[in-house]
């Protein structure tokens, strides 16, 4: 298969990765003040849990992936459940892009295709602004060329 | 009988009512035989009266034609809308009978439209004995024939596949998974009754709830299915039945979006079977009761497997005959379903089998498919296997290829997706 995958934004990387430090130095600062002693070891434990963190949202990250072919659309993720959607265009029934506030901030969308089928699964996450607007019109005017009832 | 408005059947008002007559009854009849209370009384009328004031209205401002080729309902006081549904589209003309509506002699004919837009027209509710004509003249109309041939024509002639005896349904509920544990619930609080009569008291009641749920389960079964027969004809296939409310609905091919069988472990010693079907969740028609929603559709409640198979064979005639089971190190993964499981596929259509204690066996076409999906948890990475599910428009089915080798999966979807494509350009 030589299907031209893509890869998702790095800033939604960045994104995550900034939950996690704040979670954990979160964590660590409430440990810090209302424990005592050996129980402060604590602080120790949430920031080795962020580092960890870290590393699965750098994988989580490298695992997601798309590719538009002729036909349909291609959506791979995840690192424990390894997941690959393959959704036709033509029975797609609408598009929705979302942004979160903080996603907005840093320019990055989730383009999700939704089709007749609830369990279906194209949600495609930290696209940069112009990538999912494109990817948006691209999918809807294939869509519509290829449609096909229920 | 093109032209003038009619009106539907007066006792319209009472029917569509349903429930609520039947509870403004209850509280109403009590009430009023006690004389005692005046003000309350007087407000219990009031509310019946009001309830049944904007009943009638409503059925007073309803009216229908069949006028060319169309149907026309037009309705509403304040707001008028005008319905239009073109006989041409009709995709099926189902005919459905409440208790109630049976009670005074009435019926429903629900027609199923075609078009991208898929609504259902009701005319509810009709005098039980003009029904049937009337069904017969809209799809006439509906095929484009002449309004005054004398005879129903061939293509309303149906024969009948299957039909459930009440003997071998009340058996089979008897033995399936829900009354079996009703039973032993039942032995153990007679048990514990006589063991302990002092404790009975709280375990009754603590039991009673619970009771009353499985209770429903059972009997709105035991209502719907009883009866339940299933007939091909040239629209698709026709399903008839019920005990307290009947209906009688037609089933079209392309509405179909999984088809399954189902053995559960109790049936296995005697060989019975129950085939239900996934309709595309689109179609959802209020008046079809809540408990008919986002559930599957009996079309054999309990059946032999050459029953089963005759149905079958109707709505999945190009369904592959040779399932192929998963590698042998699979069982260490699923011990219990390891021996079910299964997969097939035919250039246009998919079949799956799984199921811990109970068989389950869906078919899917490849026409209906949504989309694919290729699934591997930590287990299955490991023991290098994969699911593929090909989801479907239904409620709650679809097919799911478990614990496949995962290279014959990756591969799999691909041809799957190949295959899929091919069976949509051909539909």
């Amino acid at each position: 298969m030589s299907d031209d995958w893509r890869g998702i934004s790095r800033s939604y990387l960045a994104l995550r990765r900034l939950e996690v430090v704040v979670a954990a130095v979160a964590a660590a600062i409430v440990f810090a003040i209302f424990l005592n002693g050996w129980y402060r070891l604590w602080v120790l434990g949430a920031l080795a849990a962020g580092v960890f963190g870290l590393v699965i949202v750098q994988r989580r990250f490298a695992a997601w992936g798309y590719a538009e072919r002729a036909d349909d659309l291609l959506v791979k993720r995840g690192v424990l459940f390894a997941r690959l959607s393959v959704v036709p265009y033509g029975r797609m029934q609408f598009i929705d892009v979302t942004t979160s506030p903080f996603e907005r901030l840093i320019g990055i969308a989730t383009v999700r295709m939704h089709t007749a089928a609830a369990a279906s699964d194209a949600r495609i996450p930290g696209l940069e602004k112009h990538e999912a607007a494109r990817l948006r019109d691209r999918l809807a005017e294939l869509g519509e060329s290829q449609a096909a009832g229920i | 009988m093109t032209g003038g408005w009619q009106r539907l059947h007066p006792l319209t008002t009472l029917v569509r009512g349903g429930r609520g007559t039947i509870a403004i009854v209850v509280i109403l009849v009590p009430s009023l035989l006690d004389g005692g209370n005046t003000s309350r009384t007087i407000t219990l009328l009031a509310v019946a009266a009001a309830f049944f004031g904007m009943s009638f209205v409503r059925w007073l401002v309803t009216r229908w034609r069949i006028e060319a080729d169309d149907l026309q309902i037009e309705t509403g006081l304040l707001g008028r809308r005008s319905l239009r549904y073109p006989l041409a589209q009709v995709q099926a003309i189902d005919i459905v009978r409440p208790g109630l509506a049976r009670l005074f002699g009435v019926a429903e004919l629900r027609l199923r439209m075609g078009g991208s837009s898929g609504g259902t027209a009701r005319l509810a509710y009709l005098r039980e004995d003009e029904v049937e004509p009337l069904r017969v003249q809209m799809l006439r109309l509906a095929r484009g024939a002449e309004e005054h041939e004398e005879e129903i024509p061939a293509w309303l002639h149906e024969t009948l596949l299957a039909r459930v005896s009440t003997g071998r349904l009340i058996a089979s509920i008897v033995i399936a998974d829900v009354g079996i544990v009703a039973e032993l619930v039942l032995a153990g609080l007679i048990v514990a009754g006589v063991l302990a009569p002092n404790a009975e008291r709280g375990i009754f009641g603590g039991g009673a709830a619970w009771a009353i749920a499985v209770g429903t389960r059972i009997w709105r079964r035991f209502n719907q299915e009883y009866g339940l027969s299933v007939s091909e004809a040239p629209d698709g296939l026709h399903l008839r039945g019920g005990l307290v409310g009947l209906t009688a609905e037609t089933i079209r091919p392309g509405r179909v979006q999984a088809v399954r069988l189902v053995e559960p472990f109790f049936w296995r010693p005697v060989g019975w079977c129950r085939v239900e079907v996934d309709l595309a969740g689109k179609q959802k028609v209020e008046g079809e009761g809540r408990a008919q929603r986002g559930q599957l559709r009996a079309l054999l409640p309990v059946g032999d497997r050459a029953t089963a198979e005759l149905i079958v064979e109707r709505l999945v005639p190009d369904r592959p005959r040779e399932l192929v089971a998963p590698p042998g190190r699979v069982r260490w993964k699923s011990p219990l379903r390891y021996r079910k499981l299964a997969y097939g596929r035919t250039d246009t259509c998919v079949a799956t089998r799984s199921g811990r204690l109970r068989r389950v066996t869906v078919w899917v076409r490849l026409e209906k498919a949504q989309s694919l999906r290729f699934v591997q948890g930590p287990l299955q990475r490991r023991l290098r296997v994969a699911s593929v599910h090909v989801d479907v428009a239904g409620k709650t089915l679809h097919a799911i290829a478990r614990d496949r080798d995962a290279i014959e999966a990756r591969r799999e979807i691909d041809t799957l997706a190949e295959l899929a494509r091919a069976a949509r350009r051909a539909a």
